[in-house]
């Protein structure tokens, strides 16, 4: 699509010249480009570029911490999209252990098994032990609470937390919410919070003051991505109307297996390739289900996602690095990654 | 097979369904000895459930196959039936022995439903 690559292009331009324009067109476009973005959040107010290929490692420079997101790993899937997840879940990790920063901590956005079994989940911890960054924080996917209501993935992976495994931490003054939408869904319906754990959540955020940043995770999007293929948490909504009142609002999300962001007001939503298999974009195939690429290829389409936080701009800082690449994919001069 | 042959097979299928559904009010014969009276499939393929709707005398076993590679399940909304998870080319089979609609979904998907009406 020339057009829209040239919309890209004369809205990076005028982003350059951080001229306050409206980027909500641009992020719009970016959220159906592909991978290789860098923007922040400053006074909720979003600034975004396309990033050099230097920029992670700046991104890391004289930022108080780090982190990684990392989602559906899908440990125990064995079909052609992907035959050797656990692998491809190795490199990810061996590619966290090579950055320049070593992250405070990994989020890991659910879908951990695929089927939920305890050999999934002994592989998933024996290939995370080699992580360098040591505290990591999980939320469930579908795939986690297969069999037993997610009995097991609470006693591996949710021990002290509410509900069906939603929590809260502190971090260098931010904020972080672990919520879980995969429980209980409703025939018809998508991804589902529930009135237990909105009710704690709205508690939850109380007291706290507006300047405080916020980062939300949960494994399917808190925002409708795609409604016929249940992209998207019915109840979200509710969610985000508690967190309207605060400056800077982050969510982190999986389950789609592709990055899409999107800018509402002071809340940026980003969802994260899958360390397995890609999906197809919405729409673009009859189901969801995994998307076979060439092997060659299948690096490209997995990856992991760093986020910085600059105390002194108050921002955010997210980068997606596919497994397959030394850096980000973005090239210098922007481009939505050969899309 | 002409026209007439149609006409007569035609025919014979109320003639079946009559004599099916007098066996199965007798006193003592339960559903699950008559003759058998069907067999059903459905193909779980692409996130959706084929036929989405499905219409079957009472007695029938329907059987749900999982083509797709992802982990699916077969769950009545009104807690009838319950498969367990489902995996690529696992099957799941229930026997209908009341008349009725028995509305289902994937409880991973929920977006994926589907019923069956026994007549």
């Amino acid at each position: 699509m020339p057009e829209k690559k040239q919309d890209f292009i004369d809205q990076k331009l005028q982003d350059l010249n951080n001229d306050g324009v409206d980027r909500r067109g641009f992020l719009k476009c970016m959220a159906w480009a592909g991978t290789g973005l860098v923007w922040t959040l400053s006074g909720g107010i979003p600034v975004s570029r396309a990033f050099a290929k230097n920029s992670a490692k700046d991104a890391g420079k004289g930022s108080d911490f780090s982190f990684v997101q990392i989602s559906d790993s899908h440990i125990g899937f064995n079909k052609p999209a992907n035959p050797d997840v656990t692998a491809t879940l190795q490199t990810a990790i061996n590619k966290i252990n090579a950055m320049p920063h070593t992250p405070d901590f990994i989020i890991h956005t659910g879908d951990l098994s695929q089927l939920s079994k305890p050999s999934e989940f002994d592989t998933l911890d024996q290939v995370l032990k080699g992580a360098s960054a040591k505290q990591i924080y999980f939320v469930p996917g579908e795939h986690d609470m297969l069999s037993d209501n997610g009995e097991q993935y609470l006693e591996r992976y949710g021990k002290g937390t509410k509900g069906n495994g939603w929590y809260s931490f502190d971090h260098q003054g931010v904020h972080f919410v672990g919520l879980v939408n995969v429980a209980n869904l409703k025939a018809g319906g998508m991804g589902s919070l529930g009135h237990e754990q909105l009710e704690w959540f709205e508690d939850d955020l109380k007291g706290r003051s507006a300047s405080t940043p916020i980062v939300l995770f949960a494994h399917i999007p808190l925002w409708t991505i795609y409604p016929d293929w249940g992209w998207g948490t019915d109840d979200s909504e509710q969610a985000l109307s508690y967190v309207k009142r605060f400056g800077s609002v982050t969510v982190l999300n999986g389950h789609i297996h592709q990055i899409m962001q999107k800018i509402e007001g002071k809340v940026s939503f980003h969802t994260a390739m899958s360390t397995a298999f890609p999906q197809p974009a919405p729409g673009t195939a009859p189901s969801a289900g995994p998307m076979k690429v060439p092997a060659e290829q299948l690096q490209q389409v997995l990856g992991i996602t760093d986020v910085s936080y600059l105390v002194s701009g108050k921002s955010l800082a997210i980068v997606d690095s596919p497994l397959g690449a030394s850096g980000p994919s973005a090239s210098a001069n922007g481009g939505p990654g050969g899309s | 097979m002409t026209r007439k042959n149609l006409r007569v097979a035609g025919l014979a299928t109320p003639v079946m369904i009559a004599v099916l559904l007098l066996l199965a009010g007798s006193p003592g014969v339960t559903a699950s000895d008559q003759p058998s009276a069907a067999n059903a499939e459905v193909r779980i393929d692409n996130f959706s459930f084929g036929p989405q709707t499905l219409t079957v005398a009472v007695g029938t076993t329907v059987t749900w196959t999982n083509r797709d590679d992802i982990p699916h399940t077969v769950v009545s909304t009104d807690g009838v039936f319950k498969s367990k998870v489902r995996d690529t080319d696992e099957k799941f089979s229930y026997t209908f022995v009341k008349a009725g609609t028995y509305p289902y979904y994937c409880s991973v998907h929920p977006k994926m439903t589907g019923k069956v009406v026994v007549q």
